[in-house]
């Protein structure tokens, strides 16, 4: 059913650079995202041009494209991070579980509750590695001790970090290294249980040693959360995800399993991208 | 040659640093020469003395110092809110057209000159004030701090002043340092659920050295103040924990009484009230500088104007 070049019983052995596919069947995931005919403008500045798409549930869905195609902004249209930006314009409907986040009355911050994001840059807060990671569900209104520290334990567990820092809750988040604090966003973000884990590039700023640990998180955290991981990186395109979604210039060129996106493409254009000719 | 060039470069800017230098330990030792006689006579009983009597050669400075620091504690708490408060919406909330009219406004609050707010004090300020005080109900005035006449000159009218001069300057800081909290901060905060109100308390968390800074630099200029507050503050020394009671502050005292200075001690004892005030501007300058290395012991923040304060007390 698919081809799968690992390995599952073991999964400390992966073959990283080569093409790997979900090890559930595909036809099993039901559908988290909706996007339905979605034009987004920045002013007099169309940057996206009439996507549709369906993000499946507890999978992987890799955006790639060259830089400008619109692919960030497609993500940031998923957690309305868009509005704040005053001359942003989306026309087209964005539907989370079947819930129009666009239509009137929406309660947005409930949207963003729902959904976390963890960003290009590790963009800790200057506080405790502990604050940091229960900040979501202070400002939820979580207060109690007990409750808030087992959070914590939970998802830096979860983020791959708490053997790293279980001994310096209390230590300034600045203090840890770049991956760590990317990890330490990832805890942040999955602190207040979101359904979908949107990553805008978050390996970008990292050295390979941490890439590759932020990528192992990604595919162990699939389990719990649908991820939309935005890469400039093709290698990790095809390391993390079950789907692969290329734009370019503001409009989705391809969009289908990542094997078959990477191994045989139906455009042109998606070849000429991944073969290198161009981007 | 370019080595010659850089060896006088060096030399130059060295000189340059050091005349600042220079400077205040010239002020310091001209404030001691001038103030001599006064040290020798009173030691430091000068510090702690109420009576300023020129005609029988007693001096003490007290209720200057009293008079300076209560007022511009006073000020400070009034205008740290209200500044904050134009910071925040200029920063974060203004709508853009709105923005750049209001910017303007503040900066010219800021360059109004200080008579000039003085004489609004006199016209406007104290008129008002003074009605406020005659309608403060008798139950009310038993509390020390509403005690005494109604006069309308006072602590109460200088502070008020006090507060309009410095808000500009610290919102204006303050509207820096929140600019300088980077995109990503905000972000994060809104990523996660926050509501606006949570992201600019974050926001403004982030900046917290530099906001800080920028109600240490109103602080700087509130202490140094004199005509406006000469003009409102009834001119009276008196230690008095009255917002109603006319007072005095260092700064007025020597505006007022230097040219009337006839003898020795006395003018001696005007310059030591000098010296006294730059020692304390030094020391909160210190306290507060002391007070951003505690707040910013992690390598994090925008401390843009932790130096403003000094520059604007020297």
């Amino acid at each position: 059913m698919s081809r799968d070049v690992e390995t599952p019983a073991d999964p400390g052995i992966r073959i990283r650079t080569e093409v790997r596919a979900s090890e559930a069947p595909r036809a099993a995931a039901s559908t988290a995202i909706t996007l339905q005919g979605v034009n987004f403008s920045y002013g007099p500045n169309q940057v996206l041009h009439d996507v549709s798409l369906d993000v499946d549930e507890k999978r992987v869905t890799a955006f790639i494209g060259p830089s400008g195609c619109g692919k960030s902004t497609l993500l940031r249209c998923l957690n309305r991070m868009n509005d704040l930006i005053e001359s942003a314009r989306l026309a087209g409907s964005v539907r989370v579980k079947g819930q129009d986040i666009y239509a009137p009355g929406t309660d947005v911050i409930a949207v963003r509750r729902r959904i976390g994001m963890v960003f290009q840059k590790s963009n800790p807060f200057p506080k405790s590695i502990f604050d940091n990671v229960v900040y979501g569900l202070r400002i939820s209104g979580v207060h109690d001790r007990p409750t808030l520290e087992a959070a914590v334990e939970k998802s830096l567990t979860l983020a791959a970090l708490w053997d790293e820092v279980k001994d310096r809750l209390h230590q300034s988040a600045l203090s840890l290294s770049g991956g760590q604090q990317q990890r330490l966003c990832i805890a942040r973000a999955i602190a207040v249980e979101p359904e979908i884990l949107l990553m805008d590039e978050p390996c970008s700023a990292l050295d390979p040693i941490a890439t590759l640990k932020i990528e192992e998180l990604i595919y162990s955290l699939k389990e719990r959360y649908t991820i939309v991981i935005v890469t400039h990186n093709l290698q990790q395109a095809a390391r993390v995800s079950d789907k692969t979604a290329f734009f370019w210039l503001g409009r989705l060129v391809e969009y289908g399993p990542t094997v078959d996106l990477f191994t045989n493409p139906k455009e042109k254009l998606t070849e000429d991208y991944i073969t290198g000719r161009f981007g | 040659m370019s080595k010659h060039d850089d060896k006088l470069f060096r030399l130059v800017t060295a000189i340059v640093a050091a005349s600042v230098l220079l400077v205040v330990v010239g002020i310091a030792a001209t404030l001691i020469q001038g103030s001599w006689l006064s040290l020798r006579q009173f030691g430091f009983s000068f510090w702690r003395t109420r009576t300023w009597d020129p005609v029988a050669g007693q001096f003490g400075a007290l209720p200057f110092i009293w008079g300076t620091l209560y007022s511009s504690l006073l000020a400070l708490l009034l205008s740290t809110p209200v500044a904050l408060g134009i910071a925040v919406f200029l920063a974060e909330l203004s709508p853009r057209l709105l923005r750049q009219p209001l910017i303007f406004l503040t900066e010219l609050l800021a360059a109004i000159p200080s008579i000039v707010y003085g004489l609004w004090g006199i016209f406007v300020l104290v008129p008002v004030v003074r009605s406020l005080e005659a309608a403060t109900p008798e139950w009310l005035r038993r509390v020390p701090l509403f005690s005494g006449p109604p006069l309308g000159v006072g602590m109460l009218a200088a502070a008020l002043i006090l507060a309009v001069m410095i808000t500009p300057f610290s919102a204006a800081v303050a509207r820096e340092i929140l600019r300088a909290v980077p995109t990503s901060q905000r972000e994060a905060a809104y990523a996660l659920g926050a509501t606006r109100w949570e992201a600019i308390r974050l926001a403004l968390y982030y900046g917290r050295t530099g906001i800080i800074g920028a109600v240490m630099l109103g602080l700087g200029r509130a202490l140094g103040e004199t005509i406006a507050v000469t003009m409102v503050i009834g001119n009276n020394p008196q230690v008095s924990a009255s917002l109603f009671a006319p007072q005095y502050t260092m700064a007025a005292v020597i505006a007022n009484e230097f040219t009337e200075a006839a003898d020795d001690l006395y003018l001696h004892a005007l310059v030591e009230i000098g010296l006294v005030l730059f020692l304390i501007t030094i020391v909160v300058n210190a306290l507060s500088r002391l007070l951003l290395w505690r707040v910013a012991d992690k390598p994090v923040a925008v401390a843009p104007s932790a130096a403003a304060p000094v520059a604007a007390a020297a």
